[in-house]
């Protein structure tokens, strides 16, 4: 296979009678920090569970960092948050970073030196000798999190990394991304959080009953696309096909016209057209098109159930 | 092999941790404790209803009674051991699935199997020390007292080990398909069936039933720890009992060494399996 950090082919999950993941196909680079969107029941916490080998895909082809899913040595480079984690709470902060770098293969003194340094990372080294039951929800997502990144991995999945945590630790989540982005790891991560992917994703995948209905790149949409919306008097229906060489869902009514810009610079060239044509325009409101908006009318409102 | 080492290890920390060996040595020396007063109360008034005619028969009479106290003891914490085998597994893999603690641990990059293997290893070495503590303990106290030590002590405890073994690893591959409740449910139903087994086959022996002794031979197959308990008596029995067929202890229908290899196998299977399912299991 190719280079791609994930590359997976018509890969899908049934369990019982119940489709988990209808047919993913996907491909992720080397690098990238990539989301995926979806409402609760999507799939996404069995696409990445197939991904690194926790549950077996019924049918379809996978593979992370160039090996099939399921290869073991390929594991060594991977790094996992899991969603709803529980860990060994009776282990102490220390041992349990200890114990998964073990499990990884790595030597003492590279482990030792990792340890202190994530656990001063994530903010947890004055309780590195506390038992992890008397740890906060947003503590162990904290070691969790440090957990992931132990063995300096080409790939993180992080499902759902920002629950539990407050603004400050979710501050912490988005620097460790934009870390990772710029040592070149591929981030994998797996959000309701829709304005924490805003911020630190290049592109998203949205996906809805188990299959990836539409892929979206983040540098498009912080760009200048808007939605505009027009308020004028004597539209015609010639105007309103005129619109197309500005934006696209064009809509209009009696007195109202919307549409949506693929770059603001657009709205002048627009009033100046109207006025030309002898509309009388009252107010152009231009308002920027949030990832919310996007996964509303990708997914529907009902979320896809 | 390494992973297996630090997930066995992992199982030992976690014992300790869950105050789980420190319950099992304070319930244990409070057990020792207890069978030592009653041995020590039961031995004296033998010995001054022997003291008399200091004979031969004397002795053997002190031996006999010490050697049916200690198989009395023995069988108590057999079963103890069992039990534990059995709790300290039932929830090990159907547990760490449904909390989610396994999902970092099968992620990184090992067999599955040296999970089960780590498991199993942490576990067998508990009920080692265990073992090492009840019987060991129970040994010493009679024959501190008494200066009794049974025949073929170690074929015996072997044989206590051995059952132990077989639940705890029977209880593990459980574990891996079904819930902890289930599990129990299933090893300790099977034992009592096996102990109903066994005895059907010990008073068939007495009357020369053959279909009694056929039904205990089907339960010991099908669940072969009264087998391997009987053998243990077998083993550890005093000659003259054995020649008096007259206590509980005293084995009559011996099983074979043909069963304890079938056990040892059956072990192995229930490993295999325990594997088989964790490797093939969505997690």
């Amino acid at each position: 296979m190719s280079d791609a950090a994930i590359e997976t082919e018509g890969l899908r999950k049934v369990f019982g009678d119940h489709t988990a993941v209808e047919d993913l196909t996907l491909q992720v680079s080397q690098g990238e920090v990539f989301g995926f969107l979806g409402p609760n029941g999507a799939g996404k916490t069995t696409s990445i569970k197939m991904l690194l080998g926790l549950v077996t895909p019924t049918s379809g082809q996978a593979s992370i960092l160039g090996a099939p899913i399921g290869d073991r040595a390929t594991l060594a480079r991977v790094g996992f948050l899991p969603e709803h984690f529980r860990f060994q709470d009776w282990l102490t902060a220390g041992e349990f970073l200890w114990l998964h770098g073990e499990l990884l293969g790595m030597n003492a003194q590279a482990l030792k030196t990792r340890r202190d340094q994530l656990l001063e990372q994530v903010g947890l080294a004055p309780f590195r000798n506390k038992q992890l039951r008397t740890f906060s929800k947003g503590m162990l997502q904290r070691i969790g999190l440090a957990q992931a990144l132990l063995n300096h991995p080409a790939l993180v999945f992080l499902d759902e990394p920002t629950s539990g945590l407050d603004p400050v630790g979710r501050r912490l989540v988005r620097d460790v991304i934009h870390e990772l982005r710029s040592e070149g790891t591929c981030v994998f991560l797996n959000s309701h959080l829709l304005s924490e992917i805003e911020v630190t994703c290049d592109r998203v995948a949205f996906i809805r009953h188990g299959e990836v209905v539409r892929i979206l790149s983040l540098a498009s949409l912080n760009g200048n696309q808007a939605v505009v919306t027009i308020r004028a008097s004597g539209l015609t229906s010639a105007m309103v096909s005129e619109m197309a060489r500005w934006g696209r869902d064009i809509e209009s009514s009696d007195q109202q016209l919307t549409l949506t810009v693929h770059n603001e610079d657009a709205i002048p060239e627009i009033n100046r057209y109207l006025v030309a044509q002898g509309a009388n325009v009252y107010a152009i409101s231009p308002s920027r098109i949030s990832l919310e908006d996007i996964f509303i009318e990708t997914v529907g409102k009902d979320g896809g159930l | 092999m390494k992973k297996i080492w630090i997930l066995a290890h992992l199982t030992f920390l976690e014992a300790i941790r869950r105050r789980i060996v420190l319950t099992g040595l304070v319930l244990g020396i409070l057990f020792l404790l207890v069978y030592s007063i009653g041995f020590y109360m039961i031995f004296t008034a033998i010995s001054n209803e022997t003291a008399l005619d200091a004979t031969a028969f004397a002795r053997v009479a002190q031996n006999e009674m010490s050697n049916f106290l200690l198989m009395a003891g023995l069988y108590a914490i057999t079963f103890l051991s069992v039990a534990m085998g059995a709790l300290l597994s039932a929830d090990t893999l159907a547990g760490k699935i449904s909390s989610g603690t396994i999902q970092t641990i099968v992620t990184k990059p090992l067999r599955r199997s040296d999970v089960v293997l780590g498991k199993w290893l942490g576990f067998a070495g508990l009920l080692a020390l265990y073992l090492l503590l009840m019987a060991g303990g129970t040994v010493l106290s009679v024959f501190l007292q008494s200066g009794y030590l049974p025949r073929n002590l170690l074929a015996g405890l072997s044989m206590i080990y051995l059952e132990a073994l077989l639940v705890m690893t029977f209880s593990l591959a459980c574990s891996s398909a079904m819930p902890a409740l289930a599990t129990g449910g299933t090893v300790f139903g099977l034992y009592g069936l096996a102990f109903i087994g066994g005895w059907i086959e010990q008073i068939g022996a007495i009357f020369n039933n053959q279909t009694a002794i056929q039904v205990g031979i089907a339960t010991s197959l099908l669940f072969p720890t009264e087998a391997i308990w009987r053998r243990a008596t077998f083993e550890m029995q005093s000659a003259f009992g054995a020649v008096l067929q007259m206590t509980p202890f005293v084995t009559l229908s011996v099983p074979n060494q043909l069963m304890i290899a079938y056990a040892l196998l059956y072990l192995l299977v229930a490993l295999a399996a325990a594997i088989r399912i964790f490797q093939n299991r969505d997690i």
